[in-house]
């Protein structure tokens, strides 16, 4: 799950991550007095799930109050294009005022779980300010990593080691300790998969502080921290996405036509390439989990409908344990009670597969049988051509 | 021959008082699996579908001399369960549980890495040796019995896989769903290591999909220690990159972890490649028939 800049700072905050004093508004008639509470000189922030936000206009340094009043008007309601957003880019909503700072140099700061030496990993670099991929391809060297023993946590001389490594001026080590220390403390408390700060500043006054900060928490550990359901921002999701999730459907709108349902997250991620060498293009990543019940295939059934690029849909249930009789009667009422009327591919394997297949073809629904993975995605894409 | 598990396996299935723990371990004893104790805390002293239920791990292996454990408990206590059954002596360890934490997981292989325990999974269909024993949950009848080795990262893709290279009269030694998590508690590299081992096994097919390096891990060790033919197809070609495709640990991140570069990867260590999981079947005949 993906926070906002601000509900980030605010989280590290809590753990003793030094951040600017700032403000979240979506009120461009705020902005004025915030500014003027602040000093005059601020930062306004544009607020999207989205980094590459400096690049496309979205953060404006203002020296008056009147300056950030207009650079908000401008923002809010307007759409921001990053790498990250898509063609369709991403609209500002929210806005973050914070004081301006006296910048002497930026660093990078992340925490990330390690895969394949599993194990957190913090990261450091002294070339902050710019996309951390951008320095692993360019100069990985420049990148300082501790691996942290998860049993013993971050110690203090991992901690000194980075600082050092860094070349902050030696009399700033004993702050930076503390910050990493306090990163580290807040990547675990909130069961993040990734902290990141970037840049993280020292400032011409000798201050360390989180000029941006990122934090992703893993959707797996979301049941220990139920305050973290008031963060989630729905404006900044896929409304079907929002939909699907709601009848424990795992969905990801893509922009082909060939809308797909599968049960396998694997099987899913397959069923799309094969569509693609067919010479097709997915409209979407749908999972119906492994079972595949009538319920959860009548709800994939609207999801997928609901995308009106979808001109033919292709189901691919790899039955297994369930029955696919049982399948193809769900598969049945659910085209009947949501009116499909774009042409349905069906590949159904697994117990009673000859039942299921005869259920289907004298269902009197726009139904076509597929023999095997291969069979199912050329049909499927002939259809989706017709 | 098989890897991991055979008719020997005695097992001790913690969670099997709920409807799912119930169904599998049924399916699984059906199959031929040898199904010794059960652990439900609470419910220890009582009897389920036969199977005489313990309050811990620890006294089912006194008791019934359980050697391999299969969980089916809830994600927020399935950490613990895994730590319970190392802590008992357990050998193997087979975790089906979805949506454990992944710090949790970090702890759980710390905790894991100096004792004498296998992990497989969480997040995983299981393990089964066709003809010997079945623990997991995958469906048995599609399985055949023979000398290819599957490992995969998936669940349903992994039954296409099987399904066809049965239908290609390509029998299995043992099928490992290795999991979807990003911490996986058998690797690629685990996996490979005991086949290579494993006299009966004569070729691999693995099953790898985007996210994290573990198939570039997998190359790395095959190039040095693995003799025997590899089929591969990775999922996730056309994925859009930092989407969650279902998987926990399926995630392009930062732009590594695509299906190019680990198709790459593969290739340039001369594995054989599919590009459509629809050839899984006949690239393996190919290769066997040499």
């Amino acid at each position: 799950m993906k926070i906002h800049e601000y509900q980030a700072k605010e989280i590290l905050k809590g753990y003793g991550v030094p951040v600017p004093r700032g403000r979240m508004t979506t009120q461009a008639a705020e902005v004025y007095d915030l500014a003027k509470e602040m000093g005059g000189t601020v930062v306004v922030k544009a607020q999207i799930h989205a980094g590459g936000r400096g690049k496309a206009g979205g953060v404006k340094l203002a020296r008056s109050p009147r300056e950030a009043q207009d650079i908000a008007t401008r923002l809010l309601g307007s759409r921001l294009f990053t790498h990250q957003t898509g063609p369709e880019g991403k609209q500002v909503q929210k806005l973050l005022i914070e004081e301006g700072l006296n910048i002497k140099k930026e660093y990078y700061l992340g925490i990330v779980v390690d895969r394949s030496r599993r194990q957190p990993v913090f990261m450091a670099s002294a070339e902050g300010g710019v996309e951390i991929e951008e320095v692993a391809a360019r100069n990985p060297a420049a990148i300082l990593k501790e691996h942290i023993d998860p049993q013993i946590g971050l110690s203090p001389f991992q901690a000194r080691k980075l600082a050092f490594g860094l070349g902050l001026p030696p009399a700033l080590v004993g702050q930076a300790v503390k910050v990493f220390a306090a990163l580290y403390a807040a990547f675990v408390a909130t069961d993040a998969s990734m902290v990141e700060i970037n840049p993280f500043l020292e400032t011409a006054e000798g201050n360390l502080i989180a000029l941006d900060a990122k934090v992703n928490f893993d959707d797996n550990a979301l049941y220990r921290h139920p305050e973290f359901r008031l963060l989630r921002d729905y404006s900044e999701e896929d409304p079907l996405e929002i939909e699907a999730s709601r009848f424990g459907l795992n969905y990801i709108k893509l922009d082909g036509n060939i809308g797909c349902m599968v049960n396998g997250a694997g099987l899913a991620m397959a069923t799309m390439d094969i569509i693609k060498l067919a010479g097709g293009n997915p409209a979407n990543f749908l999972d119906v989990g492994g079972g595949a019940s009538e319920e959860s295939v009548t709800s994939a059934f609207r999801i997928i409908l609901s995308d009106s690029h979808v001109q033919a849909i292709l189901v691919n249930i790899f039955g297994g344990i369930v029955r696919c009789d049982v399948i193809a009667r769900g598969i049945i009422n659910a085209a009947k009670a949501v009116g499909v009327k774009v042409p349905i591919v069906v590949r159904l394997e697994g117990t009673n597969v000859d039942e299921g297949r005869r259920l289907l073809q004298e269902s009197g629904l726009n139904i076509a049988l597929a023999d095997g993975m291969q069979d199912a995605a050329e049909k499927v894409v002939a259809k989706a051509r017709a | 021959m098989a890897i991991l598990i055979d008719q020997n396996t005695r097992v001790v299935v913690q969670g099997l008082t709920g409807r799912e723990g119930t169904y599998h371990t049924l399916q699984c004893r059906q199959y031929g699996t040898q199904v010794v104790a059960g652990v439900t805390p609470g419910k220890g002293g009582t009897s389920h579908e036969g199977i005489p239920v313990f309050h811990t791990v620890a006294e089912a292996v006194r008791e019934t001399g359980a050697n391999a454990s299969l969980i089916f408990v809830p994600p927020p206590f399935a950490a613990d369960a895994i730590l319970e059954a190392a802590d008992a002596g357990i050998a193997l360890v087979v975790c089906i549980t979805e949506g454990i934490p992944t710090l949790e997981m970090i702890r759980v292989a710390a905790y894991l890495k100096d004792r004498p325990v296998r992990l497989v999974g969480p997040n995983c269909p299981g393990v089964i040796s066709p003809g010997k024993c079945k623990m997991g949950i995958m469906p048995a009848r599609i399985h055949k019995e023979g000398s290819v080795g599957v490992i995969s990262r998936s669940g349903t893709l992994t039954y296409e896989a099987v399904g066809q290279l049965t239908r290609c009269e390509i029998g299995q030694s043992t099928c490992i769903g290795i999991g979807g998590d990003p911490v996986p508690g058998t690797t690629f590299v685990d996996a490979l290591a005991l086949f290579e081992q494993d006299p009966e096994t004569r070729a691999v097919v693995m099953i790898g999909e985007i996210g994290g390096s573990a198939e570039e891990e997998a190359v790395a060790w095959m190039q040095q220690h693995f003799t025997k033919p590899v089929v591969s197809f990775i999922a996730g070609q056309t994925a859009p990159p930092g989407r969650r495709m279902g998987h926990a640990g399926a995630i392009i991140a930062g732009g590594k972890g695509t299906a190019a570069e680990k198709m790459a990867a593969l290739r340039a260590a001369g594995i054989t490649v599919v590009e459509s999981p629809a050839e899984i079947g006949a690239a393996m005949k190919k290769i066997l028939r040499g």
